[in-house]
């Protein structure tokens, strides 16, 4: 295959876009489709500090490049999650990634910093792991970026996780959850932005963008997320991608487009109606927010949660 | 050829497959969730492969949302 744009050998076919790209002409694309996500939903103004979520993973280290490339004043905060080896290694990847490009990464530790981690604070509470880390995740991020004058918070999900979760919402017509499925969630109080810039882009193309570059990335998967029904969601879509090409691009941009308005009032809590957690000081609707009602049930003995950035890279 | 497979890490030996979209349909691949490195280089599904070629087939499907 030839390069769409200069004619050169292709490393990388993309069905989705009907074509092909050589090394140089497909790490612009990635930029332009960033770029293009950026501008698009609005995500980031120009002088806005921007927090990537970190995990090691090719996404997010991939976003985090982007991001720097483009420009953008982008530090990363990488949260240990305590997932035996897989955390270890993945903290490896991404500090190694600050080095080498003399990037800043704050880091929070779940079970040095706040007594628990994801697969006791699991057990504890009888939820699934991914939902106790999606829970960990949102609130620490969220609380770093706050207290340390971050105006965004920029995750790495990318095309296939949006439509594999706007699949799960769809099949449970969970009209709540799809009010709120939108590469911008915009800042409220106490909550900063939250923008997903890889929205355009799939987990090939992030995961060749690595490559091409040399950026040494986790390839084990989570050993907490094996089996889960995200996952099955992705192979139903890529098998059918692979015999309709563009059906997960049309599925996710065609919802945002054209129907996610119609879920507007479907978003249960009015943050405007928010109260503050008597223990972290963050928004919730009740006493005590849901973050530190799961960690006062995992460790025996709870505290407050001052969330300290440290070990940054540089 | 050698062809290195993951989630598990795991080699296997083969020869016949005449390009990458042929390998993949014989480990019955979904060519949409992997990329296909020989050679320490990416390739496009329609690259040829020899029986003295290296192929790393990586996953790219990650379980978070």
């Amino acid at each position: 295959m030839r390069c769409r744009r200069c004619k050169a050998d292709a490393i990388i076919d993309l069905r989705r876009h009907n074509a092909a790209f050589c090394r140089d002409c497909f790490v612009h694309h990635c930029h332009e489709q960033v770029r293009r996500a950026i501008h698009d939903y609005e995500m980031i103004e120009p002088g806005a500090r921007v927090l990537v979520a970190v995990s090691g993973g090719k996404d997010s280290l991939a976003l985090w490049h982007i991001l720097r490339e483009l420009g953008y004043e982008a530090d990363g905060l990488y949260l240990g999650l305590g997932i035996g080896t897989y955390s270890d290694e993945s903290g490896d990847f991404a500090r190694a990634f600050a080095q080498r490009f003399d990037l800043t990464l704050h880091e929070i530790d779940l079970p040095a910093d706040l007594g628990f981690d994801i697969p006791e604070g699991a057990r504890t509470v009888r939820r699934s792991p991914c939902g106790v880390c999606g829970l960990s995740k949102r609130h620490l991020f969220n609380q770093a970026a706050s207290t340390h004058g971050y105006d965004i918070v920029a995750t790495g999900h990318n095309l296939d996780d949006e439509a594999a979760v706007l699949f799960g919402n769809t099949l449970r017509w969970d009209d709540e959850y799809l009010a709120r499925q939108f590469p911008v969630l915009p800042a409220t109080d106490g909550f900063v932005r939250k923008v997903k810039p890889l929205v355009r882009v799939g987990e090939r193309e992030m995961a060749a963008y690595c490559v091409v570059l040399g950026i040494d990335y986790i390839l084990e998967e989570c050993p907490m997320a094996v089996g889960n029904r995200h996952l099955a969601y992705k192979e139903l879509l890529n098998s059918l991608e692979e015999r309709s090409p563009g059906a997960k691009a049309a599925f996710l941009f065609n919802f945002l487009d054209r129907a996610h308005e119609r879920f507007a009032d479907a978003a249960v809590v009015d943050k405007d109606d928010l109260l503050r957690c008597t223990i972290c000081g963050s928004p919730t609707p009740g006493e005590v927010c849901a973050f530190c009602r799961l960690q006062a049930r995992a460790c025996a003995a709870p505290d407050s949660v001052p969330v300290t950035l440290r070990g940054a890279a540089s | 050829m050698f062809v290195v497979l993951r989630n598990p890490k795991r080699e296997i030996e083969l020869s016949g497959p005449k390009n990458v979209e042929a390998l993949l349909a014989r480990l019955e691949i979904v060519p949409e969730s992997v990329i296909v490195i020989r050679n320490d280089e990416l390739v496009t599904r329609d690259a040829r492969l020899v029986d003295s070629d290296r192929v790393e087939i990586r996953p790219v499907t990650s379980g978070g949302a």
